[in-house]
């Protein structure tokens, strides 16, 4: 017997949460002790009375599970509001990657070229490195990354995702 | 400004949510409430023996009041001792408040004396928890608690609550009402009420697959229910949460489904056209092999949790509302539509030949006690006094199932989702509290009895004379079952070696204690364990390699039941093994 594999789908969630101890560790350990997966997540006080936080995960799965997973966070005491911005529509996503490369040379003119074709930022540089900065979509930073590995790329920090509905509407 | 401790506002605060029973025991980390509770006369503390105890009486008071049931436990061991019975809780959907000392706040997190991370421990096994630093926010979180522990899908809701929080004061002047933070499920909406009703009343083959939410729901759903059958005519099944809900006498019962269920109730299922599923929630013994379950038919899902829909089983109609309040919309749309019963004289003479079948028949014995032959006729000579039965997990709980019968809601106390074996005797001590005058009965298995026997004592202390009536076959009868079934009758450590006296037990406990073998004097011992006033043991000793038919296997469909031991075959495959 051999154990079955089923095809998944990527999906953004957004959720919206008391502020409080114990949320975090509440929503996450939901997702590990029903076998669900996290890509990424995020988690910031989103609110002026600091009450409230706003979590986005990058999960996969089949639909069905999916829909559980949606339905299992909002059954959480903390959890306000859910929203898969995969289902929504039209949608906006960034992150922010921080990425350190050394080198001399040709190499590191050919780095700083790289960097400003896809628009990051120097935030720090020695006479052999940089740090730059860069934010888009996870694609755009995955490309950034790779081409960063050929011209001594040293260590990469991403925030993972956060995500926002197009349009005046709150997602 | 009037100021109390920790302590005595927890307590002030459960007498305002109407808390007469807390079961518990005390340590370190609770005393300070142990001292607030030996100072006031309105809560009664019942002093269990174990913390898995605490957890069951609470379950077993709140299953059959309908009132939350309160558990108070100290830090460390008292607090994962009581987890067992927490997430049995969460399991079945039983409202327990679950109060649990910790040490005081500047030690937590270093290792001290009867530390746990209790709210670590209990996150994924309670409705919500918390742990409380402040006592000025006890009031609230206390309140809360009660609200989210029985509203929408109830469940356990743990409070921990430091040493140093119990002692330290804060002003009672301020009411803090309960942030009303969360939402749940009320009144469907009447669009899909009126095409659910449209739905029944143009099926062939109606079914009504009900669980125990109805029981959750009060005893008003329970009536809904039996005007719901009446109205439409469908024939009613329930899952093992649901017996009682509606009368196991009445014309359209046709038995619980599932693993163990009746033929007539799968066959049912499999068969029907319209399937109404009343606050159960397709739990893997009920549904057998998914892709084979009930192929043809058009689902209804009546839940209050949003989480059910889908989950394992797609419907065609969810519905997220409490599911007595549903039903009393259906019938009211049934009837503004004047919509008449079917007779449903087809489908009706299918299940009559399923009936045929006699599936819960048995090889009678003369020799010896067949086990099913025990349950009927505790049944018989106890079905005029309103018996509330408690079991353990296994076997026994099956053949309660399946042969004693329910006519009214919160009767029938059992672990269900978790499978707890060690329930049903402090199930009985806390329903026993709730209901002094009740008869209450524990039907155990030798095994399982044995899993929280120390509870003896509780009973003998408060003088509750509840009855424990174990079917002693000398084995751990379902994983023989399993082991014949499925391994070739390899017995691996399933034989219930070096068992107690258990009528000797009973006296060293001050219990009675009656043992009885032989099926002709079955009748007179059962009357004598009711005629006595006090705790009784009863050591029935059965038939031993009994089988409880009819059965599911695992993975299989519902149409393929083994109905008797002659259909046994003694192997599986690996996915049916893999299966629990």
């Amino acid at each position: 017997m051999h154990i079955k594999q089923e095809l998944t789908e990527r999906h953004v969630l957004t959720l919206t949460v008391d502020n409080e101890a114990g949320t975090l560790a509440r929503i996450a350990g939901m997702f590990t002790s029903r076998g669900y997966n996290i890509d990424s997540l995020t988690v910031a006080d989103i609110s002026e009375d600091h009450t409230t936080s706003r979590i986005t995960i990058v999960t996969k799965g089949p639909p069905p599970v999916i829909d559980q997973i949606i339905a299992q966070c909002e059954r959480l005491i903390p959890v306000h509001k859910v929203t898969d911005l995969t289902e929504a529509g039209p949608h906006v996503e960034r992150e922010l990657a921080l990425v350190k490369v050394h080198g001399t040379g040709d190499q590191r003119v050919e780095a700083m070229r790289l960097a400003d074709i896809y628009r990051a930022r120097v935030i720090d540089a020695t006479v052999n490195s940089f740090i730059f900065e860069i934010t888009g979509g996870p694609e755009k930073i995955d490309t950034f990354v790779s081409l960063m590995r050929e011209v001594g790329l040293v260590e990469v920090g991403r925030t993972g995702i956060v995500g926002l509905m197009r349009g005046a509407d709150a997602s | 400004m009037p100021e109390k401790s920790g302590a005595e506002i927890l307590i002030d605060i459960l007498v305002e949510q109407g808390v007469d029973t807390v079961f518990g025991y005390p340590g370190g980390a609770v005393l300070p409430i142990y001292d607030a509770l030996f100072q006031q006369k309105k809560i009664k503390h019942v002093l269990v023996r174990h913390e898995a105890g605490a957890a069951h009486s609470a379950e077993g008071y709140a299953r059959a009041t309908g009132k939350p049931g309160v558990v108070l436990v100290t830090s460390g061991p008292g607090a994962t001792n009581a987890v067992t019975g927490i997430a049995d809780a969460f399991m079945d959907s039983i409202p327990l408040i679950v109060l649990t000392g910790q040490v005081a706040t500047n030690l937590i997190g270093s290792d001290a004396f009867q530390e746990a991370d209790t709210v670590g421990i209990t996150r994924h096994c309670s409705k919500h928890n918390y742990l409380v630093k402040d006592p000025a926010e006890l009031a609230t979180v206390v309140r809360e608690a009660f609200a989210i522990a029985t509203k929408g899908r109830p469940g356990p809701v743990v409070i921990d609550i430091p040493k140093n929080v119990q002692v330290a004061t804060a002003s009672t002047d301020v009411k803090r009402p309960a942030r009303s933070r969360f939402t749940y499920a009320g009144e469907a909406d009447y669009a899909e009420i009126n095409r659910a009703v449209e739905l029944i009343a143009n099926a062939k083959a109606p079914i009504l697959y009900t669980g125990g939410g109805i029981i959750n729901s009060g005893p008003a759903a329970s009536e809904a229910l039996r005007e719901l059958a009446e109205l439409t005519g469908a024939p009613v099944t329930s899952t093992l949460m649901g017996l009682g809900a509606y009368p196991a006498s009445g014309e359209a019962w046709l038995g619980m489904l599932g693993m163990h269920g009746t033929y007539e109730a799968n066959m049912a299922m499999n068969q029907c056209d319209v399937m109404v599923c009343l606050g159960a929630r397709f739990d893997d013994r009920v549904t057998g092999r998914l892709d084979a379950f009930s192929p043809n038919s058009v689902k209804i899902h009546v839940d209050i949790d949003r989480s059910s829909m889908n989950k394992t089983v797609r419907v065609d109609l969810p519905i997220v509302a409490d599911v007595g309040t549903a039903m009393r919309q259906m019938i009211d749309v049934w009837k503004g539509r004047k919509y008449k019963k079917q007779p449903l004289t087809e489908w009706w003479s299918r299940i009559t030949g399923w009936r045929a079948v006699d599936c819960l028949s048995y090889p009678d014995s003369t020799q010896e006690i067949m086990p099913q032959y025990a349950i009927e006729r505790l049944f018989e000579a106890t079905k005029d006094k309103a018996p509330i039965i408690t079991t353990e997990v296994g076997q026994h709980q099956m053949w309660a199932a399946q042969h004693f019968h329910f006519d009214a809601p919160n009767k029938w106390l059992t672990s269900g989702g978790l499978g707890t074996m060690g329930y049903g005797l402090p199930a009985a001590i806390g329903a026993q509290m709730g209901h002094p005058d009740a008869l209450v009965i524990d039907i155990a298995g030798e095994a399982s009895i044995q899993m929280n026997i120390q509870e003896m004592a509780t009973a003998s202390q408060y003088r509750l004379p509840v009855k424990v009536f174990i079917l002693n076959n000398e084995w751990m009868g379902m994983v023989r079952q399993w082991q014949e079934l499925t391994y070739e009758s390899r017995y691996s450590e399933s034989y219930s070696d070096s068992l107690p006296d258990f009528v000797a037990l009973a006296e060293a406990y001050g219990w009675k204690g009656i043992r009885c073998d032989d099926p002709a004097k079955l009748d007179d011992a059962i009357a004598e364990m009711l005629a006595h006033d006090g705790p009784v043991m009863f050591d029935c000793r059965v038939h031993k390699t009994s089988n409880c038919f009819p059965m599911i296997p695992s993975g299989a469909a519902h149409t393929d039941m083994i109905l008797n031991a002659d259909q046994v075959s003694g192997t599986m495959d690996d996915e049916a093994k893999a299966l629990v």
